[in-house]
């Protein structure tokens, strides 16, 4: 790939992402929200060896999605990346809170993907890969509403797959796992967690490799698949 | 954030802290003082802040800008030496110093003054730094330089963390041809013949260094000298270490294992004498080799010691006091420094001759041990490193570093670390 539109270009994992294109010399538009952070990153891929243009959104307005994708344009792979964690205690649960996680993790990816199918497909060629989460292989108690933003996001991506697999256009859903970021900084941390550059080597190689759906590390497709192996009237007791 | 200990996880210490991700972000607010943290390649305490916070900067590891005509990179704080080599050789250029391993920060490269094998060419680290902005917790954002806010510059620079968190640096690199080092090995015996091969090897070598075993009436030694090749060619590839994934027993560090570690690595290195074409990474780092090595010496962890003496008779009474201890040491180094001068007000490095030791952490035995050697460096107007230290007395530390009254000008109120409040306790 030699031209990557990235989709919430500050993340840490996104930015371990782009270090990895910038390597082979890939022309970036990147996309955030906070400009001075923006220009770090956009800083650090240019000595690194990358072409960069930058656009400065907050991705959870619609009405700017289209303006951006034509920007990009001509677009090869599209990389969505932003996200928020939310915090279903912390927020104790209001609908407003799930709201704003469901437009984040949600609305704003669907739109923004949907516009970006459009164009790939008109085109006939192109991929898109998106950062979902293990969180929405099932819901849990304590981050119900992000999990069911990402198993959304994981249900659409698939369809999305699904439907532009004749047209030439390739569909990569990245599951990661906990991975150490600014995301989960507040969480006390154990060997379970990965770091972003690890998390970035497997994005890229999926991408290079043509996969569909993507664990990372690679382990988590077996521990999910025992979590969901877990019958319901069991699951609603855990404490998880 | 993991918990965070320093090299030779000794003294043990508990803290908070905080990840800083953006060079643009303030510092946080905490309660109780807080001390930047690097790499955490310090032995001792001075990456320590017991009852405080510790800012992360792991993550303050973006480039920002390099002009590669002029081999001038500037880079955030956190950035690993390691990673601006794999970065610059491809590309013409190297380091001006290094230290024994790649992994440490260019923050922590700065608040330590560090010195290379090359210290008598090149001197400090710090005098490689053409600028760095320091941030204070005012919110003030000081760019210093030896020509702008030079005393802050002098005080930052060996400045221990403690004139505030620098958040990017702006380095001096050096030309090379490739990544290969021209090396020699040669074997000595005794101190006599090191400073015979230094004097000679300094004329005519960029960089040396000299790998010792202490023994009983006698020391025995590997000098290792070397230049950069003059051959282009392909830098190997620098990816981290498998790591040491768990703490050894005691009897991995017990003198009979380390003798036997010494005599056969004397007897390697003493067929080895040719001169030949390595990769950096070996030459400078053999140690990065295996990742966290430190746990080599199990949970009790190890201490360092690290002095400068101008006086060879302290060098000797130095090694007879320690082989006397009964502890082996299977990292000893001998090395001298040159008369470049230091540019930081509390700068370890200074003409005469460096010796550093590791020594597994026995409690009393190796805390007697070290008292005692302190004391040699003392009477000999010697200084301790404090990037390896862990024990030095105020009073040690007063005479070594006359300067520290002016420094604590500098000092930021809300900064502080265990080992400022150990060697400046009343
Ligand atoms: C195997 C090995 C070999 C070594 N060889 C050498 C050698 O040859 N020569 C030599 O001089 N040293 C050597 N050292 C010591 C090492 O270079 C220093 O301890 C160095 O300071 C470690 O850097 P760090 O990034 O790990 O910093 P830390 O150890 O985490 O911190 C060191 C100090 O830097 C301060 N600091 C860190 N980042 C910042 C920042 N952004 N702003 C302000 N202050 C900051 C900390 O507060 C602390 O006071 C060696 C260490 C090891 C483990
Ligand atoms: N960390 C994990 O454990 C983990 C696990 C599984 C999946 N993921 C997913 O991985 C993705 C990346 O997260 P990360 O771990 O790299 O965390 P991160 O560093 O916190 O990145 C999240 C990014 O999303 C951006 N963002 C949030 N809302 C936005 C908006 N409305 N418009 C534009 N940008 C917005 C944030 O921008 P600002 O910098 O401006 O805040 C931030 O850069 C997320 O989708 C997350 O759900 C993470």
């Amino acid at each position: 790939m030699r031209r990557v539109l990235v989709l919430g270009a500050t993340s840490a994992i996104a930015q371990q992402v782009a270090r990895l294109y910038a390597d082979r010399g890939a022309e970036l538009f990147l996309v955030a929200r906070n400009e001075e952070r923006l220009g770090a990153v956009a800083d650090d891929l240019r000595v690194r060896g990358a072409s960069v243009e930058t656009a400065i959104a907050d991705l959870d307005d619609p009405a700017r999605h289209d303006e951006l994708l034509a920007r990009a344009a001509p677009l090869e792979l599209v990389f969505l990346a932003h996200g928020v964690l939310g915090d279903a205690r912390d927020t104790g649960g209001t609908a407003e809170a799930a709201e704003a996680v469901l437009r984040t993790d949600l609305l704003g990816p669907v739109s923004l993907l949907t516009r970006a199918a459009q164009r790939l497909e008109a085109q006939g060629s192109g991929c898109i890969a998106a950062l979902s989460s293990v969180a929405g292989d099932r819901g849990r108690g304590s981050n119900l509403v992000y999990g069911a933003a990402k198993a959304g996001l994981t249900a659409f991506l698939s369809g999305l797959r699904n439907r532009l697999s004749g047209a030439g256009v390739r569909v990569v859903t990245v599951k990661p796992g906990f991975v150490d970021t600014p995301m989960t900084d507040h969480l006390p941390k154990n060997p379970l967690y990965a770091s972003p550059e690890r998390v970035a080597r497997d994005v890229v190689r999926a991408i290079d490799t043509g996969a569909d759906v993507v664990y990372t590390p690679w382990w988590w497709r077996f521990v999910m698949l025992a979590v969901r192996l877990i019958p319901e009237r069991l699951f609603k007791r855990l404490s998880l | 954030m993991q918990p965070l200990e320093s090299w030779g996880r000794y003294p043990p210490a508990r803290q908070a802290a905080v990840s800083v991700h953006w060079r643009s972000d303030p510092l946080p607010r905490v309660h109780g003082t807080l001390l930047p943290f690097g790499q955490g390649r310090s032995y001792g305490d001075c990456c320590l802040n017991e009852g405080g916070t510790l800012l992360a900067t792991s993550r303050l590891d973006r480039f920002i800008e390099f002009d590669p005509e002029q081999g001038v990179l500037r880079c955030e704080a956190g950035v690993r030496l390691g990673d601006i080599l794999a970065f610059a050789v491809p590309r013409g250029f190297f380091l001006p110093v290094v230290p024994g391993t790649r992994f440490v920060s260019v923050g922590g490269a700065i608040a330590n003054d560090i010195h290379g094998k090359n210290h008598f060419r090149a001197g400090t680290f710090g005098r490689h730094v053409r600028r760095l902005e320091l941030l204070r917790s005012t919110g003030e954002r000081a760019v210093c330089s030896p020509a702008a806010n030079a005393e802050l510059f002098a005080a930052t620079v060996a400045g221990l963390g403690l004139t505030g968190l620098v958040t990017w640096a702006e380095l001096q690199l050096r030309p090379v041809k490739g990544p290969f080092i021209e090396a020699e090995t040669v074997p000595f015996r005794g101190l006599d013949e090191f400073f015979a091969l230094d004097a000679d090897s300094s004329e005519r070598f960029e960089y040396t260094v000299a790998w010792i075993d202490p023994r009983p009436g006698d020391v025995r030694g590997l000098y290792f000298r070397g230049d950069h090749s003059e051959r282009a060619g392909k830098p190997p590839s620098l990816r981290d270490p498998a790591a040491l994934p768990l703490d050894l027993p005691d009897f991995a560090v017990s003198g009979p294992t380390v003798a036997a570690f010494n005599a056969l690595y004397y007897a390697r290195g003493r067929l080895r004498t040719s001169r030949k074409q390595v990769h950096y990474p070996p030459f400078f780092f053999p140690l990065d080799a295996v990742g966290s090595w430190n746990r080599v010496y199990g949970k009790r962890g190890l201490l360092q010691f690290q002095c400068v003496v101008q006086d060879r008779a302290a060098v000797s009474a130095l090694l007879e006091r320690i082989v006397s201890s009964g502890l082996r040491s299977s990292l000893g180094v001998l090395k001298t420094f040159g008369d470049v001068p230091s540019p930081g007000m509390l700068s370890f490095p200074r003409p005469g001759a460096t010796l550093a030791l590791d020594f597994p952490n026995r409690g009393a035995q190796t805390f007697a041990l070290l008292d005692a050697l302190e004391s040699i460096v003392r009477d000999a107007g010697g200084a301790l490193y404090p990037a390896k230290d862990a024990r030095m007395s105020p009073a040690s530390f007063a005479a070594a570093y006359p300067r520290a009254a002016g420094f604590e000008r500098h000092v930021d109120p809300a900064f502080s670390s265990s080992f400022w409040r150990r060697v400046r306790a009343a």
